[in-house]
């Protein structure tokens, strides 16, 4: 491996080290430490960021690591210090945990392509991507303490070793705390390329339960949220985007705006007219008063509704679209095969409806050519959020202040937001600008999970083997659609998986899961189709499918063994199974009722069985499996965005509705069966069980099959009575 | 415009708003009091659930100037900023929160009932709770939470 030395002086030390560089700034007592792969970015990077560090250590031995990632629920704040602290021997109790710095050279993870970075808290990637990056760089803290204290004592390195927060010297039973250390820091000259990490089986804290370090301010009002920032000389900015997404607007009333008590400024948007006011009740009501006529846009006369006969028709053309999974001969398949089942699925719009509504504080320098900016944000390009280019200035003069985020769900990857409330400081600087979205635009606005179909075809032979599946899914969006359409688990020799593509203008997003949701609801109730066909036991079936894959099939036993599988549900009950991959590998069950007279499902249990690979928090890894289920049901059972001549029918949680408490089910039960892989992301494991379960389970209580999310009332009795 | 005076946390605040005012917006961007959340100013969410002499309020569709006359405002800020509450500790007993934006609201509801029904059934819990939307799906570690600070039988002082 190539050792590039860079600088060495007395006051800081660089060194390349298999690909990662440790900084270590010398400032009086406060040694800091960072990895970076390019110096010349770090040390420009260094100039200019007031704290550029991993680790900040006080000489009484308190210290603060800094997470990269961001804090949306997901428990980031505490996962990824904790593996840091593991590799550092620091004693927990003495740790802080803030947000680092948005410098991507220095604190991303790896990136999608070779060799890049990232800072992106998406697709369930916090632990998985900053794994190995907050082992590394708590291993080098850790040896640059041993190697300080083989310095003060003179004593070789290798006869030294640490107790959380302690070098320890045994033969001698001499004893340095880490602040002691930190007061009079001795450096090294170089790094090990290789610095020794623990073995699974030496963690203390991986692996324990540790609370949230950022939950005792969640529970009194202090976390602060971009939407709580306030700062002198703040002005509010609303923008009015309408309901038809992409339309240009035309205000018919500018003077009758201006007037209005406190408004400042009219802003106009190719999509929508921003207004500026003194306080946020003059800004809400000057958009009250806006009258605008809208143009039209692409999605000009689309209607969701009736959009699905053109869908059916592409599944049914020839013509095949982008092929994603193509093994052995479908066709072939399906000519020699004794049984062969059809089935549609349908999936209607979703919304995230994240409980923070999107808002953004920007402050722009007067000269232009600097900005300050508070967000909630997943972050992205990278990682100033795009402002630098906006401004046109140099991605050093923008500051990002990540505050935590009121829900992410895919929805604060895109940041549209942060360019409008940019556009609006910038025409106020230097005034602060705070952006709010109201619910209404939040709706309106919003970015959707796309609506889609998926044609499957199942292909059984005399054997009673599932020798063909082919699954056809047409959406808008690309992989938006299609991810969650392989089988990677299932042995099924022949396979043809395909997105066929469909347009309408709407806004989309990643939404959690992705096209998990949608593809597992097709694939796994189509294996209980199957199996109700051969009249075999579903999960008997699965366990035939999951031959070749034992993780999988561990996590399909364990939640039959934790569900009573075998035994039948109480009477008037039924169950059903899914299983999925996303990131880790899960199991789920779910136990449900009917009423026949409402068609108002009600589900009464879930159990779970995940494998997350090394289980960094297990029950924080339990919490995101019951968020993702409970999430995954209220999706299932009753979320819809409409679409009407191009509109959105939904304004606010009045008619786009969340599952409550009363709804929740009585129980979610997960087991995590843990292993010593490398840790897989488990956000969005939960959540695309769900609709495969429920519908498997209605399958079985009722003999009908449920097949257009969601499952409203009026959708179950029309299925029931049909 | 008008100088309004509040009762708030036991302590009195001013603001000067125009009429029509939602208390909420007074809270949050006048008086700088943020704990109180906005979701979805229409009662619909509960994440602005403040209590006013005592009973849970959504603050989202009060008008403040009818609520400047003397009457008790608390926020979670005042309900124990130092977080010593027994549905305080109780949450952090539970790991309840996930984003945490919800959580304000979720705690001066279940502040509330446990006020008026110190030993609520979990059909109890659930209809009272049933205003306050949690996205993050995080309802089973609150009722939880409600059951262990109603179980360690805490007086609730307000
Ligand atoms: S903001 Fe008041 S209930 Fe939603
Ligand atoms: S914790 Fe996120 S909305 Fe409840």
């Amino acid at each position: 491996m190539e050792t590039n030395t860079y600088t060495a002086s007395r006051r800081n030390f660089l060194k390349a080290t298999g690909g990662f560089t440790l900084y270590i700034g010398v400032s009086g007592i406060l040694p800091g430490l960072i990895s970076c792969e390019d110096p010349k970015k770090l040390e420009a990077a260094l100039k200019k960021e007031p704290l550029t560090a991993w680790v900040k250590l006080s000489s009484d031995g308190e210290m603060v690591i800094f997470n990269p990632a961001a804090e949306m629920g997901q428990g980031s704040m505490t996962a990824l210090p904790a593996i840091f602290a593991e590799e550092m021997d620091a004693d927990w109790s003495k740790v802080h945990v803030e947000f680092s710095p948005q410098v991507t050279e220095v604190y991303g993870s790896p990136g999608w392509a070779p060799g890049s970075k990232l800072m992106f808290t998406v697709g369930s990637r916090t632990t998985n991507s900053y794994f190995d990056v907050m082992r590394r760089a708590g291993a080098e803290a850790r040896y640059i303490l041993l190697y300080s204290a083989s310095k003060t004592w003179g004593v070789p390195m290798g006869e030294l070793t640490t107790e959380p927060g302690y070098v320890v010297h045994p033969e001698s039973d001499r004893r340095l705390g880490y602040g002691e250390i930190a007061s009079g820091l001795q450096i090294p000259e170089t790094l090990p390329e290789n610095i020794p990490l623990k073995k699974s089986s030496e963690y203390r804290l991986v692996g324990q339960d540790l609370q949230r370090t950022e939950l005792p301010e969640k529970v009194n009002g202090r976390a602060q949220f971009a939407i709580d920032i306030r700062l002198p000389d703040m002005v509010y900015g609303v923008l009015e985007r309408g309901d038809l997404h992409g339309a240009a607007p035309e205000l018919q009333n500018e003077a009758e705006i201006l007037g209005m008590d406190g408004v400042l400024k009219i802003i106009r948007l190719d999509y929508a007219i921003g207004l500026i006011a003194t306080s946020l009740e003059g800004a809400l009501e000057a958009k009250k008063n806006l009258r605008i006529s809208w143009g039209t846009s692409a999605a000009s006369g689309f209607d969701s509704g009736t959009a699905y006969r053109e869908y059916e028709k592409i599944a049914a053309g020839n013509a095949r679209g982008e092929v994603i999974v193509e093994s052995g001969d479908v066709d072939k398949a399906f000519n020699s095969a004794a049984r062969r089942i059809t089935a549609d699925f349908k999936n209607d719009y979703i919304y995230h409806a994240q409980m923070e509504p999107l808002n953004a504080v920007v402050q722009v320098a007067a000269d232009g050519g600097s900005a300050e900016v508070w967000v909630g944000s997943q972050q992205g390009p990278d990682s100033k959020l795009g402002v630098p280019e906006l401004l046109g200035i140099p991605p050093e003069n923008v500051t990002i202040n990540l505050q935590y985020l009121g829900g992410g769900f895919g929805r604060r990857s895109m940041n549209d937001f942060v360019s409008e409330c940019v556009l609006l400081a910038q025409e106020v600087a230097p005034k602060p600008v705070k952006l709010i979205w109201t619910r209404e635009d939040d709706v309106r606005y919003g970015a959707f999970r796309p609506m889609s179909l998926q044609r499957v075809t199942a292909g059984v032979d005399s054997g009673g083997k599932l020798t063909g599946f082919a699954h056809c899914v047409v959406g808008d969006g690309g992989n938006l659609v299609a991810s969650g359409i392989r089988n990677d688990h299932y042995r099924i020799p022949n396979q043809l998986a395909e997105w066929r593509e469909a347009r309408h203008g709407i806004r989309l997003k990643h939404w959690r899961s992705v096209g998990h949701g949608p593809n597992k609801f097709a694939i796994e109730h189509m294996l209980d189709l199957v199996a109700t066909d051969l009249k075999k036991d579903p999960v008997a079936l699965r366990r035939e499918l999951m031959a070749d894959a034992p993780r999988a099939l561990a996590t399909l036993d364990k939640v039959a063994e934790m569900a009573d599988w075998d035994t039948p549900a109480p009477e008037g009950r039924a169950r059903g199974v899914a299983f999925v991959e996303h990131g880790s590998l899960g199991s789920g069950i779910c136990e449900i009722s009917l009423d026949r007279d409402t068609g108002k499902i009600t589900v009464h249990h879930f159990w779970c069985a995940v494998d997350p690979g090394i289980a960094v928090q297990p029950d924080n890894i339990k919490a995101q499996i019951e968020g993702g289920i409970i999430m995954g049901m209220s999706s299932v059972l009753s979320e819809q965005i409409t679409i009407r001549d191009g509109r959105v029918q939904q304004s606010n949680y009045s008619d786009y509705r969340l599952l409550r408490m009363q709804d929740a089910p009585e129980s979610i039960e997960t087991v995590i069966l843990g292993s010593d892989q490398h840790p897989e992301g488990v956000g969005e494991t939960g959540t695309p069980l769900v609709a495969g379960a429920i519908a498997n389970a209605f399958l079985k209580l009722t003999g009908k099959s449920l097949r257009h999310l969601p499952f409203t009332p009026e959708r179950v009795l029309e299925v029931l009575n049909a | 415009m008008a100088k309004l005076s509040f009762n708030i946390n036991q302590e009195q605040f001013e603001a000067e708003v125009k009429s029509g005012t939602s208390l909420l917006w007074v809270l949050r961007e006048h008086l700088g009091l943020t704990g109180t959340k906005y979701g979805c100013g229409i009662a619909q969410c509960g994440a602005c659930t403040i209590h006013i002499d005592n009973r849970p309020m959504r603050a989202c569709i009060l008008r403040a100037e009818d609520y400047a006359n003397g009457q008790q405002i608390t926020t979670i800020e005042g309900l124990s900023g130092s977080g010593e509450h027994p549905l305080q500790k109780a949450w952090i007993e539970a790991q309840a929160p996930q984003c945490g934006y919800c959580q304000s609201g979720q705690i001066m509801q279940a502040a509330a009932l446990l006020d008026q029904n110190p030993s609520p059934t979990r059909e109890e819990i659930r209809a009272h709770m049933s205003p306050i939307l949690c996205r993050c799906g995080t309802y089973l570690r609150i009722e939880k939470a409600i059951r262990i600070a109603s179980e360690n039988g805490t007086p609730l002082q307000q």
